[in-house]
């Protein structure tokens, strides 16, 4: 333990963490001794069947819940409990419907420690990059829901903390943007790495995204297996295609299935 | 055009509906179904209004001046209070039942004790009318500043947003949209409240005009003053909602309507 502190920061150290929820007989265990961690510029997507904790994890690693046993680390610093050291992309687009594009993104590096000038000049420049320009005085509610998504991952993205939380982000997409959104993600990811921690119920957004996967247990969560995602960076439509993108797809699908049965 | 179109559907309908009530009065009193000293007609009333109209105007410019600064007062209060109560954490649960309470006195109650205390001046009038106007104001503030969006709030705070800009960038914007129902609802309140305070004690303004000319037995100019206050109550009600329209430009058209 204490040579991985002292060793190169991952960007992210999720040791051993417990969370129950109530008090005595009524306490729900939630998170199980969780272990984990995010290699600096990794892309590490946690996959497991609904009700495994998900959000409790996010929220334990944000600093909005301490958790019962166990510690966070991030960018080689110990962080739990504590907020502001993680950039997020909630499933919903979260824009503040009364501020304009360029005032969300703006107002969410601010927050994130940018001063203001720093923050204006970025948000410019990013949103003439991915083509949004044209909204940046717009407000939120003019954009469908994929330009949306795609404004709050550019604010994700932009800001300097050491790691994403993407937490299901293209979840309430349709299949068609879903897909547009995983490709235009990838593309902007691998020209510009960041440390990545997604969840996903999608074990083809995740084979299709990710260098790791992280499979959890149902409740109370515990990492059933992780998984070394194969395929060579730029990715395209391809790998759909590569056998052994099924054969994981398979792997990982009969793991959550058992996980679900068993805990019946 | 359709914008035009959009605010005749609004305002003629209500309009036609005045016409022919004021219409169906005036004839009922041609034909006197009722003594015209008890109930004026309301070409009686009009007479009587040009007759005497700088006198009313001078009363109404005094019940002007009351009803703004009561409903500044009451505004700048009841915006205060809310944040205040908002902000500082268990005092919200501790004081709101007191501020009910408040608004059971009957300001007829309180009028006297005040005029007792502060003398005849403005300053007790404007209390009274400040009373009034803050409730609605700090109830609709509340309302709006605890049910902000769970998931905004959520995503602020994950990024780390620091208590005080959590209220100034979600909170506040959020409550501006109830703030406004709470300032309607007060700007009506602020000239009736106005011409209450006028009755006790004093000699200027709309309500002591229609105390002094009840008590003259002069219905008309008693019912002159009432048409005057609808009116002030009216252009109080349609400033707010004017300076809604300007303030919140953010929300989708459909909502706006």
């Amino acid at each position: 333990m204490e040579r991985e502190r002292k060793g190169f920061p991952s960007a992210l150290e999720v040791q051993r963490i417990r969370k129950s929820f109530g008090k005595g007989a009524a306490s729900k265990e939630v998170l199980a001794g969780l272990s984990f961690s995010v290699a600096d510029g990794e892309f590490v997507t946690i996959i497991g069947p609904s009700g495994s904790g998900k959000t409790t994890l996010f929220q334990v690693i944000g600093g909005l819940e301490p958790p019962s046993e166990g510690e966070v680390w991030l960018g080689g610093k110990a962080t739990t409990g504590e907020r502001g050291h993680i950039s997020y992309m909630p499933q919903q687009a979260s824009l503040l419907p009364w501020e304009t594009v360029a005032g969300n993104i703006a107002l969410s590096l601010v927050i994130s420690g940018l001063d203001r000038k720093e923050a204006k000049a970025k948000t410019k420049v990013w949103l003439e990059r991915i083509g949004l320009q044209e909204y940046a005085n717009a407000y939120p509610h003019v954009l469908s829901g994929g330009m949306q998504q795609r404004v709050s991952f550019l604010r994700a993205l932009l800001a300097p903390q050491p790691l994403m939380l993407l937490d299901e982000p293209f979840g309430a997409l349709d299949a068609l943007t879903r897909l547009q959104m995983q490709q235009w993600l990838m593309s902007i990811w691998e020209e510009n790495r960041r440390s990545v921690l997604l969840v996903t119920h999608s074990i083809e957004e995740a084979l299709f995204l990710s260098d790791r996967i992280v499979v959890l247990s149902a409740s109370p969560a515990v990492v059933l297996e992780e998984f070394i995602v194969p395929f060579e960076r730029p990715r395209d439509e391809a790998i759909w295609y590569d056998p052994r993108f099924n054969e994981l797809k398979q792997r990982i699908y009969r793991l959550l299935q058992e996980s679900a049965e068993g805990s019946g | 055009m359709g914008n035009k179109k959009g605010a005749w559907s609004k305002i003629g309908p209500p309009a036609v509906l005045l016409t022919v009530l004021l219409a169906g009065w005036q004839t009922a009193a041609w034909l006197e179904l009722f003594d015209q000293w008890l109930i004026p007609s309301p070409v009686s009333i009009v007479d009587e209004a040009i007759r005497i109209w700088p006198r009313l105007m001078e009363h109404t410019e005094a019940t002007v001046q009351l009803t703004l600064i009561g409903f500044v007062g009451g505004s700048a209060v009841g915006f205060v209070l809310a944040a205040l109560l908002h902000l500082i954490p268990g005092v919200r649960t501790a004081v709101y039942p007191l501020l009910v309470l408040s608004q059971n006195i009957p300001v007829i109650a309180i009028a006297p004790i005040l005029t007792m205390l502060l003398g005849y001046g403005l300053l007790p009038k404007a209390l009274l009318v400040t009373m009034v106007c803050f409730f609605p104001i700090t109830v609709a503030m509340l309302d709006g500043l605890m049910n902000t969006d769970a998931q905004l709030r959520n995503y602020l705070q994950m990024i780390g947003i620091r208590r005080l800009k959590l209220f100034w960038k979600l909170e506040l914007p959020h409550a501006v949209v109830h703030l406004f129902s709470g300032l309607k609802i007060a700007a009506s309140y602020s000239v009736l409240s106005a011409v209450v305070a006028e009755w006790l004690g004093t000699n200027k303004g709309l309500g002591a005009f229609m105390l002094i000319s009840s008590k003259g037995f002069m219905p008309d100019r008693v019912f002159a003053a009432v048409f005057i206050i609808v009116a002030l109550s009216l252009t109080q009600f349609g400033l707010v909602t004017l300076a809604e329209r300007l303030i919140i430009r953010w929300r989708p058209k459909k909502e706006v309507r």
